[in-house]
């Protein structure tokens, strides 16, 4: 059989999903933010939320999420999204409401909002991206870096006396009554990808249910400032992430 | 039983070389070109041997940039 | 609910007419002088009435930016606090007024700089009429003086905000906003409803429908020249707000001999020192700015345009003087300033004291 009689239109199984557009990423090779872009959009499109998901973008990496997803979008300040979740969602209630936020975002100058809007049950989705590390403005220690990790501000490796230890945010969030779903999922294998889109569609649902807060962690690579291979970024990855962040539910009320 | 024939289709603009879906084709079909670039400069990925394609998507999945069409027939 | 005549707190008559006017949604935090405002209307759920939203939030932080989510939507929302937490919400404040979001802020200011005191100031008139956050922005900025303006000017901040796509903010004191006083509150409005809202409000994040493009708030913009562009518009905004929504009050400014300049609370306090120099043969006019930003700017210059001298009291240390030194244009003109820090708040007598002082025997 000949390639042309293969790739014709009605024998395609898979394709980039209508609602993430043309623009070309800013993201770099290989980031993990373009596969969870990608899940999201197919998300939405597949539960028919064009017009009722509302996303709130992040200061970060995520930045320029609005311009690759086509569904109406808030910019935040910086670790603000959940705070202007809320308002989003207690106001247009039938509306699916998420926030796309890093760990630089969300676990250092967004804690408290992030702690209380879950703590308040806000029937908002959070989509947490944790690679222990400030991508945007060039590799600095995040509160998630892991101990022994060099970046741009531990360049001898994160030292517990100098910068304390890595900080567990799904775990908080799991431990306050207001959050229904809290789960830690990665995308570096196409099982996983499947896994953390089956973990953000449960999200949603809950959000449309009012069930509470959702959480989803992504543990993901920033391979730039890693400075490794997008593959090698993986391998690392499961070697020493995922020790300290393990895949799986926290919390699923 | 019905074999399954795949193959993909990469848009080469879209595609910035990350090897990503080389590293997750089970089955070998696709490579980056290892001298031509697209625009942006990038080794875009190729299937360098299409005739193992399983259709498998397993590429798609982990494509930071969807920039993989999947095909899929059963012969 | 009709018309109603109250007596009632100026905290209280702000949360009063937020509802009436068909308010969407409130964030606030609790601080003293201001607390009334979230109480009153936990007090009166009007979400039970009206549908609004009300929600203590954790912080000022959290408060602005959720006045900022609520208003990208195109909901009627506001916030209030004093001073310190004002302070705090300077970033989201910047972020509103860069997005285009039209916002109520309220300050019902107390002392400072920094915790300072929970007693009356005006200290806050440069973070409210020059900015506050960073870059070039202004606030339409509105200084009640009675309980009735605290009501009143709810709803012309909100029409004004709206009208320009900016934020609006009621620059209150501590006195006013703790002072009774009777109060005509105005028949209740229905909120709009989410048709209004889209027509009103093309540009809100109301769910991307079929019949429109996506909608992005954002204050960010990395190409310098559309960034340039963007700032222009702004710039355009404010010298049309100046052009046309200067608002004063001025009592007794034709062929007086000295003038008195003062806002929000001290301008009443200082009607009455002008009775006292009437009475010492003195005639004293009184221009007392609405809108400190935009500065009535041409007022207060031909008012002083035949006057000796003029006196600008404030509760700080001397703020909007600089505005009316600006608008006065005249380094021959003597222009005083008088003011109590602190938290304390002169007396009639004190101002009459000081005008004698630095202006009539002098």
């Amino acid at each position: 059989m000949e390639l042309n009689d293969i790739i014709k239109p009605e024998n395609r199984v898979y394709q980039k999903p209508r609602l993430l557009n043309d623009n070309h990423m800013h993201y770099c090779p290989g980031c993990s933010h373009g596969v969870v872009h990608k899940i999201i959009a197919e998300l939405i499109e597949e539960m028919g939320l064009e017009d009722k998901a509302i996303g709130i973008a992040p200061v970060g990496c995520a930045v320029f999420a609005y311009n690759y997803i086509d569904i109406d979008w808030i910019e935040a300040a910086h670790g603000r999204a959940p705070a202007i979740a809320t308002a989003v969602k207690r106001l247009q209630p039938t509306k699916m409401v998420f926030t796309y936020q890093g760990d630089g975002d969300l676990a250092a100058i967004g804690t408290c909002e992030t702690i209380h809007a879950a703590n308040r049950g806000e029937n908002i989705v959070i989509i947490f991206i944790n690679n222990g590390i400030y991508g945007m403005t060039g590799g600095q220690m995040a509160p998630t870096t892991l101990l022994g990790m060099k970046t741009a501000t531990t360049p001898y490796g994160r030292r517990v006396d100098l910068n304390g230890y890595p900080l567990r945010i799904s775990e908080l969030v799991a431990a306050v009554d207001g959050s229904c779903y809290v789960t830690r999922q990665s995308v570096h294998t196409p099982a996983a990808v499947r896994k953390a889109k089956s973990a953000i569609k449960k999200a949603f649902e809950n959000s449309m249910a009012g069930k509470g807060t959702s959480l989803v962690e992504i543990v993901s690579t920033c391979n730039s400032g890693w400075k490794k291979s997008p593959a090698d970024s993986n391998k690392w990855m499961v070697e020493n992430m995922f020790a300290k962040y393990p895949m799986g539910d926290l919390k699923n009320v | 039983m019905a074999k399954i024939k795949g193959a993909v289709v990469v848009n080469v603009e879209r595609c910035k070389g990350c090897d990503l879906c080389v590293v997750a084709c089970p089955t070998h079909v696709l490579a980056l070109q290892p001298k031509e670039v697209n625009n942006r400069g990038y080794h875009f990925a190729y299937m360098q041997n299409p005739e193992s394609c399983i259709a498998c998507q397993s590429c798609a999945l982990v494509c930071p940039d969807a920039c993989i069409e999947v095909y899929r027939v059963q012969e | 609910m009709k018309e109603e005549v109250k007596l009632m707190k100026g905290n209280e008559a702000l949360a009063h007419a937020a509802i009436r006017y068909g308010c969407d949604g409130y964030f606030g935090y609790p601080i003293t002088p201001q607390s009334e405002v979230l109480e009153t209307l936990m007090e009166e759920m009007p979400w039970e009435t009206t549908g609004m939203v009300v929600l203590q939030a954790e912080s000022e932080v959290a408060a602005i930016n959720m006045v900022y989510g609520g208003a990208a939507c195109g909901k009627t929302v506001f916030t209030s606090s004093s001073s310190p937490g004002v302070s705090l919400m300077q970033e989201g404040v910047s972020y509103i007024a860069a997005s285009e979001l039209p916002v109520l802020l309220i300050n019902v200011m107390r002392g400072g700089p920094g915790l300072g005191t929970i007693h009356p100031s005006q200290a806050d008139y440069f973070q409210a009429t020059k900015g506050g956050g960073h870059g070039d922005y202004h606030l339409i900025t509105l200084a009640p003086s009675t309980v009735q303006e605290m009501c009143d000017f709810v709803g012309l901040g909100w029409d004004l905000a709206f009208k320009y796509r900016t934020p609006a903010i009621i620059l209150a004191d501590g006195i006013v906003g703790q002072m009774m006083e009777k109060v005509i509150l105005p028949p209740q409005r229905p909120r709009r409803t989410d048709e209004e809202i889209k027509k009103l409000c093309p540009w809100a994040i109301t769910g991307k429908t079929s019949d429109r493009k996506k909608n992005i708030v954002t204050s960010l913009e990395l190409d310098t020249a559309i960034m340039e562009d963007n700032n222009e518009r702004f710039q355009r905004t404010y010298r049309k707000i100046e052009k046309a929504e200067k608002r004063y009050e001025a009592i007794g400014t034709d062929n007086c001999d000295f003038l008195i300049v003062a806002f929000g609370s001290m301008a009443r306090i200082c009607q009455k020192s002008i009775e006292l120099a009437a009475k010492a043969g003195v005639k004293i006019g009184l221009i007392r700015p609405i809108t400190l930003w935009p500065f009535p700017s041409e007022a207060v210059a031909e008012a002083a345009k035949n006057c000796k001298g003029v006196l600008v009291v404030e509760l700080n240390a001397g703020q909007m003087i600089e505005d009316v030194r600006l608008a006065i244009n005249d380094s021959n003109m003597p222009i005083e300033h008088y003011g109590r820090l602190g938290g304390i708040v002169p007396n009639p007598d004190e101002v009459f004291e000081a005008l004698n002082n630095q202006l009539i025997n002098k």
